[in-house]
């Protein structure tokens, strides 16, 4: 099996993290490679702060939040939805998977869910990395400096 | 205000490709409320580059700074002439504006559009901007109920509307609204639609571009 990939994961404080609390507490295993970076509400994750996630060596993001209709500042989580396609399509035009980043939607309550969205995504991501470094490696002419 | 967006990334990539180091310099006036060029957009724009360059194997440094303003010298500081001087080109998130003043400004390196100049005009919500002057040089828009006929009608009648409106809407485009359809509506809402009985003279257009490119000199405010 090949290395654990690094993930980060932005969750809300109101929700996800809790839940993510909730798996620790009710002795849930979830990998140890998903790092959390708590935001008070998934409506404050930039869109920069997931590409700089991946310039920063990530291999995938999770973007963590309420459910439709439970966001404590009302659509914070509709927001993020938003930015996540957006990501998704910036990922593509440089050339990075858009499956590298997602959007879940965990109620404070589900911490299971989040220890079983944190394995399957990083399942995900370990197989995309497995793919990857399969395949050949693109090389691009570049210009002389001027 | 002036509304830009983004150029596809491809044609920027290609440019910023050719050389090993470039400065992607923002603006923080038009273009950031506009949400084309500003820090944020910079900070994503940066970030795909070093992407791209990192998954496609191309060595590309990417340096990011974001001024007050491209259109002013005052602006280009003393940091970001020597961000400019360490890189080898300057990839400019202003608009046509800025990437020209820039260029003006440092001889010696290629300065790069990353965005393509759209319009004067307004936000009409978060997101949406649209057009609403032309700079003809030359402003009626009082004559019109505050509506401007040469930026928002299609063929820029002054003497509107055309055979085409319809329902209010433009017979360019369903979406777009005529501007005529406005301009009644509003001017009968003021009470002065029997002034549109008058007809409009030609239009001095000298006044406009087509007199060649225009300078505004205000000389009591000249150093
Ligand atoms: S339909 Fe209205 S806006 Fe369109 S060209 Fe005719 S007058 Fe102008």
């Amino acid at each position: 099996m090949s290395e654990d990939p690094n993930i980060i994961a932005f969750c809300c404080h109101y929700c996800a993290f809790t839940a993510a609390d909730l798996a620790g507490t009710m002795r849930q295993q979830y990998p140890v490679n998903v790092r959390i970076v708590r935001l008070p509400c998934t409506g404050r994750a930039e869109i920069n702060m997931v590409l700089q996630a991946f310039v920063d060596g990530a291999d995938g993001v999770l973007v963590a939040g309420c459910e439709p209709g439970s966001c404590h500042f009302i659509q914070g989580n509709l927001r993020a939805v938003k930015r996540v396609g957006q990501t998704k399509k910036l990922l593509i035009e440089a050339g990075i998977d858009p499956e590298r980043v997602e959007m879940r939607h965990i109620a404070a309550s589900q911490g299971p869910l989040f220890a079983q969205v944190s394995r399957e995504f990083t399942e995900k991501i370990r197989q995309l990395n497995e793919e990857k470094r399969m395949a050949p490696t693109v090389a691009v002419a570049q210009g002389e400096t001027t | 205000m002036i509304v830009a967006e983004r150029k596809p990334f491809d044609e920027i990539f290609a440019n910023a490709g050719k050389h090993h180091k470039v400065l992607l310099l923002g603006c923080g006036t038009c273009v950031t409320v506009c949400m084309a060029g500003g820090q944020k957009e910079t900070g994503v724009l940066a970030s795909q580059l070093r992407l791209a360059s990192r998954e496609k194997g191309v060595d590309l440094e990417v340096t990011e700074h974001t001024i007050t303003r491209q259109c002013d010298a005052e602006f280009f500081d003393d940091t970001t002439s020597r961000l400019v001087e360490e890189s080898d080109a300057v990839i400019s998130m202003g608009c046509g504006v800025g990437v020209q003043f820039c260029s003006d400004r440092y001889p010696n390196k290629t300065v790069y559009p990353a965005l393509n100049t759209e319009f004067f005009g307004a936000t009409l919500e978060q997101g949406v901007w649209t057009e609403r002057c032309a700079g003809c040089g030359q402003c009626i828009v009082d004559k019109f109920g505050g509506i401007c006929p040469v930026a928002r009608c299609s063929k820029s009648l002054l003497n509107g509307p055309c055979g085409g409106s319809a329902d209010g809407r433009c017979e360019i485009n369903p979406d777009v609204d005529c501007a005529w359809q406005k301009i009644y509506d509003h001017m009968e809402t003021l009470g002065r639609v029997d002034e549109l009985e008058e007809i409009q003279p030609l239009k001095d257009w000298s006044h406009n571009r087509d007199g060649g490119p225009r300078t505004v000199r205000k000389e009591d405010v000249r150093l």
